[in-house]
């Protein structure tokens, strides 16, 4: 098995919408894979495609190996899904939840007893597995999901928007958590997040996803070199020197890229913080004064609005929150 | 699936219905008042007002079936209809991506559905009897306990029928007052199904909750209107068939 996922062409279609629209990934075993988009992007629709929820309309998939039409059980007893919602049973106790989990997966008591103490201690629930859910905090909820995801040792996990709603402190344990079940334990995880802070620090590779299909897919770093480099903005006293000094500099060869604004000069390079002494003494023999010099690394978000033509956070309500909205309305 | 798999599944069901059962107490006490109100009360009006037609007391003893049969029937559909409950607060997700069949996911709901009923149905019977109803012999109890299960499993499959084609609970709380009212006022728990006008006996022999009601009349009391083998008759198939409906509809349910 050459793959932990592949996909073909997987497309999902609902009444009027397509929410998934031919997308073909192939996940490496042991690889933390990012879907990264906004709200209605597609994420969920695939994550519920690959775990079996929802069939898909067009194309195929194959998780593990297995085909998730045809093969639906096998898929299911080598995957494990934190879902967006919680799907714990609230009137339960922590340990209670995580039995039922591993009776529903065929472990037999003793591994039962024992992956349940394993799994609660690495997301640190030990001492509240007792307590019924309901008394749990949002983070607490969040992690004994996580552990039950795990009680089966699934090959592949699925964790949707992991760290939703979550205050930064927990977020930043998650993270570890997620960190630590992919080093140690090997397991291939495919997240979804509209953080771009977490893909970036968590992922291996990354797919922008945008509409129902991806925009782009590499590694956090690839993306970001994309975009040409680091950019250094130079602020000038007069702006009639602005063109003088993009002259000298385009002369020396350096840059990749150098454009200007009013009294501004960017300057697009590799290793930005090693070409600032070079940028300034290139300034001084053209006998240009410089008022502030400041260097930006590129982040993800610079790539997503590249790829995307906007930001991920001041997105309007795209047609298919719109329809999700209204199909869950429906059921009301 | 292999056989040790579908009875784990089974099992894993019913067990969390039991622990649910087990922590809510005030629940319990709530579902037994009602019937042993109708029963106290209604009870002690009836036999000062009425008799029975051709001679018998119409008593709480008369009434005693009639109620356990009611509560069987609360019990269990509100049993069936708990996967609405399952649904909204996201724990259905968790059994539909479990590697087991829906078909003995939806049967584990059932039995533990209507071990519960069963639960409330014999409390219902022993305090009645601590109150003054007199059952005829411990094999007639055994053979009601029997009419209970059967019964219960039959309205379990109903209400899991219904809950996988509802879409919210708002809807849930309409069909439940059309269901059960007609259901429990038309089974003849409350008065003796002989010398009715045609049109109301029509409707009392549709219900299946009739049989049920004149099943438990038997087993507990000794004597009942329609003859026993047909009331188990009925009963047998109309568990059959809902239970097997409400397994396919279950199957079919769809979780976004």
């Amino acid at each position: 098995m050459l793959y932990a996922i592949e996909t073909s062409g997987i497309t999902k279609r609902f009444e009027e919408v397509t929410a998934v629209n031919k997308i073909s990934i192939f996940v490496k075993p042991g690889e933390l894979f990012g879907l990264l988009g906004p709200n209605g992007a597609g994420k969920t629709t695939l994550i519920s495609m690959l775990s079996t929820m929802i069939e898909p309309s067009e194309g195929s998939a194959l998780v593990w190996g297995h085909d998730v039409l045809k093969e639906a059980d096998q898929v299911r007893q080598n995957i494990g899904v934190v879902f967006q919602d919680t799907t714990l049973d609230d009137r339960l106790t922590g340990r209670e939840n995580l039995d039922l989990h591993g009776r529903l997966y065929g472990l037999d008591r003793k591994t039962r007893k024992n992956r349940i103490e394993d799994v609660l201690s690495l997301v640190e629930l030990t001492d509240r597995a007792d307590a019924i859910v309901k008394t749990y905090s949002g983070g607490m909820t969040r992690r004994l999901e996580i552990a039950r995801g795990l009680m089966h040792h699934p090959h592949v996990l699925f964790l949707d928007e992991p760290t939703l709603g979550l205050d930064p402190q927990t977020r930043l344990h998650i993270w570890e958590y997620i960190n630590e079940l992919n080093k140690k334990e090997g397991v291939t995880i495919l997240l979804t997040t509209h953080y771009m802070e977490e893909a970036d620090k968590l992922c291996d590779r990354i797919a922008i996803i945008d509409h129902g299909q991806i925009a782009a897919l590499d590694t956090p770093q690839a993306l970001k070199n994309m975009l040409g480099g680091d950019v250094i903005t130079l602020e000038l006293g007069d702006s009639d020197d602005v063109d003088k000094l993009c002259g000298s500099f385009l002369k020396d060869g350096f840059a990749n890229i150098v454009t200007k604004n009013q009294n501004e000069v960017f300057i697009t390079v590799n290793n930005g913080e090693r070409q600032i002494p070079h940028v300034l003494a290139l300034a001084s023999k053209a006998g240009v004064p410089i008022l502030s010099v400041s260097l930006r690394k590129p982040t993800l978000d610079d790539v997503f609005i590249h790829y995307t033509g906007r930001a991920i956070r001041d997105k309007e309500v795209s047609e298919i929150e719109k329809a999700g909205y209204r199909m869950r309305s429906r059921r009301k | 699936m292999d056989f040790n798999r579908a009875v784990q599944t089974v099992y894993t069901m019913w067990l969390r219905e039991m622990i649910r059962f087990s922590r809510s107490k005030s629940r319990i006490i709530g579902a037994l008042a009602t019937p042993l109100f109708f029963l106290i009360i209604l009870g002690a009006g009836f036999s000062s007002s009425f008799q029975v037609r051709g001679g018998g007391a119409f008593d709480k003893s008369y009434l005693a079936p009639g109620l356990i049969g009611m509560s069987v029937l609360f019990a269990s559909l509100m049993g069936g209809v708990s996967i609405i409950w399952d649904r909204e607060f996201g724990f259905l997700k968790e059994i539909l991506i479990a590697p087991v069949s829906r078909f003995f996911v939806a049967l584990g709901k059932a039995i533990g559905g209507v071990t519960t009923a069963m639960i409330q149905g014999i409390l219902i019977m022993i305090i009645a009897w601590f109150i003054g109803v007199r059952y005829v012999s411990i094999l007639g109890v055994l053979s009601g306990i029997v009419v209970m299960f059967i019964s219960g499993i039959g309205f379990i499959g109903l209400g899991i029928a219904i809950a996988s084609r509802i879409e919210s609970h708002e809807g849930f709380q309409m069909v439940m007052s059309f269901l059960t009212m007609p259901l429990v006022l038309l089974s003849g728990a409350f008065f003796p199904i002989s010398n009715l006008p045609a049109w109301l006996k029509t409707l009392i022999y549709l219900n299946p909750l009739t049989y049920g009601v004149e099943a438990l009349r038997y087993c507990l009391l000794g004597s009942s209107i329609i003859p026993i083998w047909m009331s188990i008759t009925v009963l047998l198939v109309f568990s059959i068939a809902m239970i097997a409906l409400g397994g396919r509809l279950f199957g079919k349910m769809k979780v976004i």
